[in-house]
């Protein structure tokens, strides 16, 4: 396949970057879109140009390191996938591929394609959790938990954490991936002690960062693991009952 | 040197409860005076970290991701051992015991391998605590599975996602610390050296991966968990940034490497497709419950499969274990597929793949049922490989997976340097020779949660009132200019090659000579091979770009230079060891079956290396292990 | 307290003020629209209907007594509504300084994108309609009291009726997003889905409406009404 990549190029965070166009003649279907910017990576270092940095790990779309716009889309045209399982044969020969950094303010550009997510670790750490030191649980088959609720919480669980949903959202905002934490967390008989004080913090946190949710749904769309908006709606009731009742703060 | 591996007297169910009263504690208001290093922030070092901050600990955790919620173990899929007997099936503490004593091929330490057992219980609890979505019945309670070497369902599992959902546990864990400011979290932060001071860890020297910035971290204690090093074979299931640097820069100071050959090539993978391959992708273990696993009888049959006619198709696993069939252990199967391959029976890129057929499961159970089991993966395959495995047959191919191997440790998970402690797969202690199905979860968590936050207070009790060293001392300073020096031979390098064309050629290398078979003249040649590559790479690798700032090739230029070490080290010990055990086949030791044999008279030790200084050979040390409770036996799959 | 006040400060506090109101303003659009039905009726109908309106709870409030507080409620609300929906919206603007070259649209509907846009064209136009019909300022031919007059006549100009098609267009939008979005806020979740009754809900009201107005002005036009 011959392909056109027009590809993000900044230095540093703090420069100013541009788009850089590379051509490739000879990459092959069955590539991944990551092994594809490899095989690029491998001919710049060889001709003495710095190579694209960009961010990828497990490559099994379950660490969520990985993720890119790819023509407009994040982690690009296959729905449900994140960038390391797409593979070329989404493409077609000839075609022109344009490649940018996810953009937000909360995010911003560390160099080329690589951001800066830190704040997803700070929503979490202002309440995503169950606070039980180790060595004070009681015995796992204690509290049933009925499997549909289970189960639910388990969909809500699969947040790989990518920042597909902030990029996608013409707001930047994170409500899916907080809303995800909070929903799995609330779900659970284990998570109701901190429930709305969790839901309070987390979402406070949040929007220290981010912009808000206007319903548009392509968080959801854009989301590799296709967590659903409902967790949204389930988030902002909790956060309206824990305002009113006085059970969050 | 002698090896004390300091294993408590008395019987071994007894061991870890005796020496946990009999270990030195630290009070409440003297723990806040310690400050402990852990790197690695995956299912190991986070749950470490979280716990021994909860404890009162100054935790400083590091991780080379951007979060520490990326460590790879969130990759496993499969689940979780517990010896928790839920299923009534005759589970339990002994038997989870005895069955990875056995896995492993006697080749693992009893002590170790029971206390794990016997923690094993507490994980689950405290996992589920956590919030750990794991599947359930419909009256809610925790569900099982069974898995590959148990005759028992013990597996908990959150969907193909275990390893994800226990690491979010963990993540979450660790981040309430953060939240308290108990841990100080350094993502992005790569530790590059051990330093040791008067024979003692006291801290770490780390290059900051946005920065550059090369910087020195005092403490009381190291803790390292940093994973294994299947990555020397360049292609394997673990994650691009897994690497061996931290064990290795730690063996290099001083603590011993042990069993460096035991590394597990875990048969269901999808097989390389390309020159440009990346990486590899395992698919759960699962699919050899219902798939049939064939080769045309005839080599180089070039007929797609479907093409090929029943009569004409060798289910060879079948033919050769009638007992178990498909089912073999995980280094069987991924042994006689390479058997097949070699006598160009392969199918698929290259010929390095056998077929999965579930053809007949299919007719049997139906496509729905089918779909319902293997869905998500027969997706992931499709999605990768762009074949459909409802209508043709899966390929497949064995892949290096996870090493048993690494820092040798005793039984208080210490290295042999003092106030080193190795935790997860970076340490070589529970499971031998061959790891057992959804017992890498359970380590990491064990070591983690139950083991370490015991065993390092009686190390700290012991050092209370000292003070700390400042990082201007001559011990940190010495080693950032070791490190700044390496930093600079590599930018300056003014060769031609890439790091992975290098990397590819060495994993290549230990791939083809010391992987899923080795032999004496064969790993002789890698070691030849591996030098002479090693000395290439120094005067012919190319490293674009400065280090002050985040650049990716210098960080795998680092990593890769230390795996040509490891992966010498790793050959000398296949060869070394003159038996066939566990996942260390050597072709010269086998039955007239073609099965592995084991030399107990000879071999019944842990191989511990230590390092013989630059360009020095590596000294070995054994440690005895002695089977009181497990008696050793043959394995045998027929 | 703070629960309260931090709940005004965040944009999940927010968007379910933006609910609320819109509640508010759902219902009274519906009202009317169903109100001005009487049009069909003739003068006589739809001129004591407006009476009607004037009259109600008297002697117990004075004359316009409900109408006034309906019209207070309703100021209220839109001052609600577009207050928040301006904060909102410069946050948003805010969270992405840098803007993609490419952004393609995934899901979103055509409504959710431009549901700003058509807000600030249903301000204007609610601007428009009070001078004309509530007020008479912009009507050349006013004659306070008589509805029926007023409308007819003034739709008869085909600009007037054409700005009252475009804006009852863009009030279908609004709604259509708006009241699906309301479900979402307020935290109403569909458990079945699809298909969605939040959707078919939206969907459903968003037409009366729009259909229902719409016909006022083509009525006049076509002659159906004169």
């Amino acid at each position: 396949m011959k392909l056109t990549l027009e590809i993000w190029r900044q230095k540093t965070r703090d420069s100013r970057g541009r788009f850089v166009t590379y051509s490739i003649s000879d990459a092959s279907p069955d590539m991944s879109f990551l092994e594809l910017l490899d095989v690029l990576n491998e001919e710049l270092t060889q001709t003495g140009e710095e190579p694209i940095a960009f961010e990828s790990d497990c490559r099994e779309g379950i660490c969520g390191s990985c993720g890119v716009m790819i023509n407009g889309k994040a982690h690009g045209p296959e729905k449900g996938t994140a960038t390391c399982q797409l593979h070329m044969r989404k493409f077609r020969d000839g075609d022109s591929i344009r490649v940018e950094p996810w953009r937000s303010k909360a995010f911003p550009v560390i160099k080329d394609l690589v951001v800066d997510r830190a704040p997803f670790d700070k929503i979490v750490q202002s309440g995503g959790f169950v606070s039980v030191n180790t060595g004070s649980a009681p015995e796992a088959n204690l509290i049933p938990i009925p499997k549909p609720i289970a189960d639910k919480a388990m969909d809500a669980a699969e947040c790989i954490g990518c920042g597909a949903c902030v990029a996608q959202c013409p707001n930047g905002a994170a409500q899916l991936f907080t809303a995800a934490k909070v929903s799995h967390l609330a779900l659970l008989p284990q998570g109701q002690p901190e429930r709305y004080r969790r839901v309070q913090r987390m979402v406070d946190e949040m929007e220290s960062y981010f912009g808000s949710c206007t319903n548009f749904q392509e968080c959801e769309a854009a989301c590799p693991k296709g967590i659903s908006i409902e967790f949204i709606a389930r988030m902002n009731r909790d956060y309206l009952k824990g305002s009113f009742s006085g059970s969050g703060g | 040197m002698i090896l004390d591996p300091k294993i408590p007297p008395g019987p071994v169910e007894e061991k870890w409860d005796r020496h946990r009263f009999e270990m030195k504690l630290v009070n409440p208001a003297n723990k806040r005076r310690f400050d402990v290093i852990v790197v690695g922030s995956g299912l190991a070092g986070g749950s470490a970290a979280a716990s021994l901050a909860e404890l009162g600990y100054h935790v400083h955790c590091f991780c080379y991701q951007d979060s520490a919620r990326r460590a790879h173990s969130i990759a496993a899929q499969g689940g979780i051992n517990a010896a928790k007997n839920y299923q009534n099936d005759g589970d339990s503490i002994w038997r989870l015991f005895y069955d990875t004593v056995k896995g492993g091929d006697f080749r693992s330490r009893e002590a170790n391998v029971h206390r794990l057992a016997q923690v094993s219980v507490n994980i689950i609890d405290q996992c589920v605590a956590q919030g750990v979505p794991f599947a359930r019945e419909y009256g809610g309670m925790l569900n099982n599975r069974s898995f590959g070497g148990a005759q028992v369902s013990r597996t908990f599992y959150a969907r193909g996602q275990t390893g994800q959902q226990l690491m979010l546990g963990t993540y979450q864990a660790l981040s309430r610390q953060v939240a308290a400011g108990q841990v100080q979290m350094y993502p992005r932060t790569e530790m590059l050296d051990l330093v040791v001071i008067g024979g003692r860890a006291r801290g770490i020297v780390t290059r900051d991966m946005v920065t550059g910035e090369i910087r020195s971290w005092s403490a009381d204690a190291v803790v390292v968990a940093t994973g294994g090093y299947s990555n020397v074979f360049f292609l394997s299931t673990n994650a691009k940034g897994c690497n061996a640097t931290a064990i290795w820069r730690a063996h290099r100071r001083g603590a011993l490497f042990a069993n460096p050959c035991y590394t597990q090539i875990h048969p269901t993978c999808i097989p390389q497709h390309g020159d440009y391959q990346s990486k590899l992708t395992l698919m759960s273990e699962s699919l050899r419950n219902d798939g049939r696993i064939w080769v045309p009888f005839k080599a180089d049959d070039t007929r797609s499969a479907t093409d090929i006619p029943e009569t004409e198709r060798d289910y060879y696993l079948e033919r050769r274990y009638p007992a178990f069939g498909n089912l073999v252990p995980r280094d069987i199967a991924s042994r006689a597929a390479k058997t097949e391959c070699d006598e160009g029976k392969g199918v698929g890129h290259g010929g390095r793949g056998v077929y999965l057929d579930f053809a007949d499961a299919i007719q049997r159970l139906g496509k729905p049922a089918i779909e319902e089991k293997y869905g998500n993966l027969f997706e992931m395959y499709e999605r990768i490989t762009g074949e459909n495995p409802y209508e043709v047959p899966m390929r497949i191919y064995p892949a290096p997976h996870y090493t048993m191997g690494g820092l040798w440790v005793d039984y208080n998970l210490m290295s042999t340097i003092e106030g080193l402690y190795v935790i997860g797969e970076a340490n070589f202690s529970d499971h031998g020779a061959n790891r057992l199905g959804a017992s890498a979860l359970m380590q990491g968590l064990a070591d983690g949660y139950f083991v370490l936050p015991y065993t390092i207070g009686d190390y700290l009790a012991r050092h209370m009132g000292e003070e700390p060293i400042p990082t201007d001392h001559a011990g940190f300073r010495e080693v950032e200019q070791e490190i700044l020096g390496r930093v600079q031979k590599l930018l300056s390098s003014s060769g031609k090659r890439t790091v992975d064309s290098l990397h590819r050629e060495l994993g290549h290398i230990c791939w083809e000579k010391c992987g899923m078979s080795r032999n004496a003249a064969g790993l002789e040649e890698a070691m030849g091979q591996i030098r002479a590559l090693r000395e290439e790479y120094w005067e012919s690798v190319s490293v674009p770009g400065s280090g002050e700032e985040l650049n990716q090739s210098l960080e795998r230029a680092g990593r890769v230079a230390d795996y040509f070490e490891l992966a010498e080290l790793m050959c000398r010990d296949a060869l070394n060891r003159g038996e066939s055990c566990g996942t260390h086949f050597r072709e010269e030791y086998q039955t007239p079956e073609g099965e592995a044999l084991r030399d107990d008279e000879h071999y019944t030790y842990a191989a511990a290396w230590e390092f013989g200084g630059e360009g020095g050979e590596p000294i070995l040390h054994k440690e005895p292990l002695q089977f009181d409770n497990v008696p050793l036996t043959q394995r045998s799959y027929k | 307290m703070s629960g309260l006040s931090n709940f005004y400060r965040s944009a999940v506090g927010k968007k379910a003020l933006m609910a609320a109101s819109g509640i508010v303003l759902f219902g009274f659009v519906l009202v009317h629209m169903l109100g001005n039905l009487k049009l069909y009726q003739g003068p006589e109908k739809l001129n004591a209907y407006a009476e009607w309106l004037r009259e109600v709870g008297s002697p117990l409030l004075p004359h316009s007594g409900v109408l006034w507080i309906a019209r207070a409620v309703l100021l209220a609300a839109v001052g609600v509504h577009v207050v928040t929906a301006a904060q909102l919206t410069l946050r948003n603007w805010q969270a992405r300084p840098q803007k993609y070259r490419q952004r393609e649209v995934l899901e979103a509907t055509y409504a959710s994108r431009t549901v700003r846009w058509a807000g600030v064209i249903i301000g204007l136009y609610v601007v428009y309609h009070l001078a004309h019909l509530t007020f008479g300022w912009s009507h050349p031919d006013f004659i306070p009291g008589d509805v029926y007059h007023n409308v007819v006549s003034g739709f008869q100009i085909w600009w007037v009726s054409g700005i009252y098609i475009v804006s009852q267009i863009a009030l279908g939008f609004h709604l259509y997003h708006g009241l699906w979005s309301m479900f979402q806020s307020l935290g109403w979740w569909n458990s079945s889905r699809p298909p969605d009754w939040r959707r078919r809900f939206a969907q459903v009201f968003a037409c009366i409406i729009t259909l229902g107005n719409l016909s006022f002005p083509l009525a006049v036009l076509t002659g159906l009404v004169k």
